[in-house]
């Protein structure tokens, strides 16, 4: 008997085997990818393990041996005719602008020479060997596990002597945006909530036929494709669209002062408020929907005034769809991407965006998995903050 | 196959037979395209036209093989996407010259044995006739091209903008700038509108201060830019008047000028100077068909032919000889070349070395910079 309730029990839990499968394959096994990424790098260490073991004894500020500049020379002269070269030479460059085209041409000068010195052959062919920081950043892009990365992706950068120190100011790149698109995504969450909440309390107080159709205007559009929405924002936003047109029309402004709504934050911001309105909608019905007008009646049968009863009988028993809804809506929104690309023209981008340039366009991996990371703790924190401040067992989603 | 006697019915002989095209579909059709097919990909426009009824015609006409143009705003991005991945699907690249070096050296693009390309009318071997520094060992063809500036002659009553000063000049000349929208040239613009003598422009460059400076000056016309990523954009945008002015391929300028009579005058001063080769994706599976062309593309009359078609003149010295009249409207296309003596006063040559080792940094900063 008990045998076989165990058999039973095995075989319900067998059931989600496929979907765990398919979670681990199509989410955890990407995500850890990208989190390895973020932090390993190992071209350079198996492109030039002769040299950077032979640099390990190096003490860092005087100029290597014989030895370490006939490896080089060896493994450079390698790598150029395997076509090699042209990663290596990428990575190291990151570390020390110019070493890419230096790396290059030593490679090509020593094609098909075999000195007696290699010291004289490879400074020769580049003079910036003679210097050394050229060897520390050859050495330093040879670790295979490396922060330097994460450093990148927060405005750090390290010193000759290998201190981390801030960029200054005007080479800061990423905190910028970083704070940037917190600040977005908070402002979208706020903007959600003033417009999201009297909605979810009209639907939750509105007799049931009234309640569908308002319900149903909200889910039409939470139905709708995102890429269908958002173009429609820019059909309405737009310089000649219908917006402005009805503006000029109406004299509010004139042809040559039609008013920038797109292109920029403004279009970010009111094309993810839009997109994200439903999230903070239907769990706050969800909430406010088990509120019973009763209590409200009481409180006010008792002499309490509206604003009174607001804030202590109806808005404490809110509170739970209030966090769901602003927790959704502020996850979703940090990590946007398709919306600000469509519509947020020049200033209207957010990290997201960033991290794509960096998969898509410069496919600089380690970066973009780095910034991925930072966004993912930023998450992860967030999740934390509203679960000592709400609790997480008392949202309500739906 | 359908002979009455065997026993399986319509719907499975149909079934089968289904199957059996969708199979040969999938092996036979890359195998039958890559006999008589080649993906070229290039600028779009007016250039790519160019280049389609100079190269490419003639190319399908003396080989049969087909060529199928496409087109990009160029980078590495996508090349090294495919070739990352395995599923290579351009053949041929037209590459800015600081690109097709990192592509070459980083195994992207195939090699080239410069002793194949096809030698000068005189024998000249093809080695020799490259001006110095235009050859990449995964290079052919090539052609020397220039971004300018140009404005439409109907924007402007009085006065008429002569000098790079003036396009960063908002006051004198107040209304809106379009640039293409990329690091490449609008810091070297910027510099020489500063007053960065044309030779001095990437020493300036190399020092943070001088980087700062560029990026201050572009700052001081940012509200006013429109940036573009296609060389088609800017004739287009001039011709709507949508901006005062704007940095511009010259050919596409030319193109606008002569084919489309549009009033625009090109302003020589402080133009950047630069080339282009066709190249091979590492990997394609048209290796053959896609070396044929380049190997057509590099015969010095196929590449001056380009000239008569749009204003950039051949990277081989031979070729400049050959180089005559519009094919159209029979306007001598010399003095419309970038490197024609009157066009060289203040330029600047693109230094691909110093984009090659800078341009990842460069781009980042610059994509910062436009957010900003």
């Amino acid at each position: 008997m008990a045998l076989s309730l165990a058999a039973a029990r095995f075989r319900a839990a067998a059931l989600t085997l496929p979907l765990v499968a398919f979670i681990g394959v199509t989410f955890l096994a990407p995500l850890g990818t990208m989190l390895v990424r973020s932090v390993h790098e190992p071209l350079v260490a198996d492109s030039l393990p002769d040299t950077l073991a032979l640099l390990d004894d190096w003490d860092g500020t005087s100029i290597p041996g014989e030895k370490v500049f006939r490896a080089l020379g060896l493994e450079f002269r390698k790598l150029h005719e395997q076509r090699a070269l042209g990663g290596v030479a990428t990575r190291v460059n990151r570390l020390e602008t110019g070493m890419r085209s230096a790396i290059v041409r030593t490679a090509r000068k020593l094609h098909d020479v075999n000195p007696d010195s290699w010291q004289e052959a490879v400074t020769a062919a580049d003079p910036v060997w003679g210097e050394a920081k050229a060897w520390r950043a050859l050495q330093r892009s040879g670790e295979r596990y490396t922060a330097r990365h994460f450093l990148h992706a927060l405005d750090l950068g390290q010193d000759t002597a290998g201190k981390v120190v801030l960029q200054p100011p005007d080479r800061r790149i990423y905190l910028p945006l970083l704070g940037r698109t917190l600040a977005v995504s908070i402002a979208i969450t706020m903007l959600c909530l003033i417009l999201g909440y009297p909605v979810a309390y009209l639907i939750a107080n509105s007799s049931p036929s009234k309640a569908n159709l308002l319900l149903l205007l909200i889910l039409v559009p939470f139905w709708t494709s995102l890429l269908v929405r958002t173009t429609s924002w820019i059909v309405l936003l737009q310089n000649q669209g219908v917006i402005n047109d009805l503006l000029v029309a109406v004299g509010v402004t004139t042809d040559e002062t039609r008013f920038p709504m797109i292109y920029n934050m403004t279009g970010t911001l009111v094309a993810m408020t839009q997109i994200l309105l439903p999230f903070m909608v239907l769990p706050l019905y969800a909430v406010m929907r088990t509120i019973s007008p009763s209590q409200m009646r009481a409180a006010a049968a008792l002499g309490a005034t509206f604003r009174q009863t607001f804030v202590r009988v109806y808005w404490p028993q809110s509170v739970p769809g209030v966090a769901a809804g602003s927790l959704l809506v502020f996850i979703l929104s940090i990590g946007y991407y398709i919306t600000p690309a469509l519509v947020g023209g020049r200033t209207g981008q957010l990290i997201s965006n960033l991290i794509a340039y960096h998969m898509q366009q410069s496919l600089n991996w380690g970066l973009a998995a780095a910034l991925g990371a930072i966004l993912l703790v930023c998450v992860a924190l967030l999740y934390c903050l509203f679960n000592r401040l709400v609790g997480i067992e008392r949202m309500r989603f739906t | 196959m359908s002979a009455p006697h065997k026993s399986r019915t319509k719907l499975q002989q149909g079934v089968l037979a289904f199957i059996v095209a969708l199979a040969m579909h999938a092996v036979a059709v890359p195998q039958a395209v890559a006999d008589s097919s080649v993906t070229v990909v290039s600028w779009g426009g007016s250039y790519a036209e160019a280049c389609r009824k100079a190269v490419m015609d003639p190319f399908t006409n003396e080989t049969d093989i087909e060529v199928r143009l496409e087109s990009y705003n160029g980078g590495l991005a996508q090349i090294r996407a495919q070739v990352e991945t395995g599923s290579v699907h351009w053949d041929v690249v037209d590459l800015e010259f600081a690109d097709l070096v990192r592509g070459c050296d980083e195994g992207l693009l195939e090699l080239i044995d410069i002793d194949e390309l096809p030698p000068a009318a005189d024998g000249t071997p093809a080695r020799d006739d490259y001006y110095e520094g235009t050859y990449s060992e995964c290079g052919g063809g090539g052609i020397f091209y220039s971004t300018v500036y140009a404005y439409n002659n109907e924007s402007f009553g009085g006065e008429r903008p002569t000098t790079i000063e003036d396009f960063f000049d908002i006051e004198k000349f107040p209304g809106r700038r379009g640039m293409r929208r990329t690091a490449v040239g609008n810091l070297e613009f910027a510099l020489m509108a500063d007053g960065v003598p044309p030779g001095e422009v990437y020493e300036v460059l190399n020092t943070p201060e001088g980087l700062s400076r560029a990026f201050n000056k572009l700052d001081t016309i940012k509200e006013h830019i429109v940036w573009w990523e296609a060389g088609a954009q800017p004739p287009q945008m001039l011709a709507d008047q949508e901006v005062l002015m704007s940095t511009a391929y010259n050919g596409r300028i030319f193109n606008a000028q002569v084919l489309e009579q549009q009033p625009f005058t090109i302003v020589w001063d402080g133009q950047m100077l630069d080339y282009s080769q066709f190249a091979i994706v590492a990997g394609t599976p048209n290796l053959e068909a896609a070396k044929r062309f380049l190997l057509f593309a590099s015969r010095v009359e196929n590449m001056a032919a380009i000239g008569r078609y749009i204003a950039y003149s051949p990277t081989r010295r031979s070729g400049i000889d050959l180089i005559s009249t519009h094919h159209e409207t029979g306007v001598e296309m010399r003095p419309h070349m970038p490197s024609a003596p009157e066009n060289m006063g203040r330029v600047v040559r693109n230094d691909w070395e110093w984009w090659s080792d800078n341009g990842e940094e460069m781009n980042e900063r610059f994509s910062v910079w436009l957010s900003r």
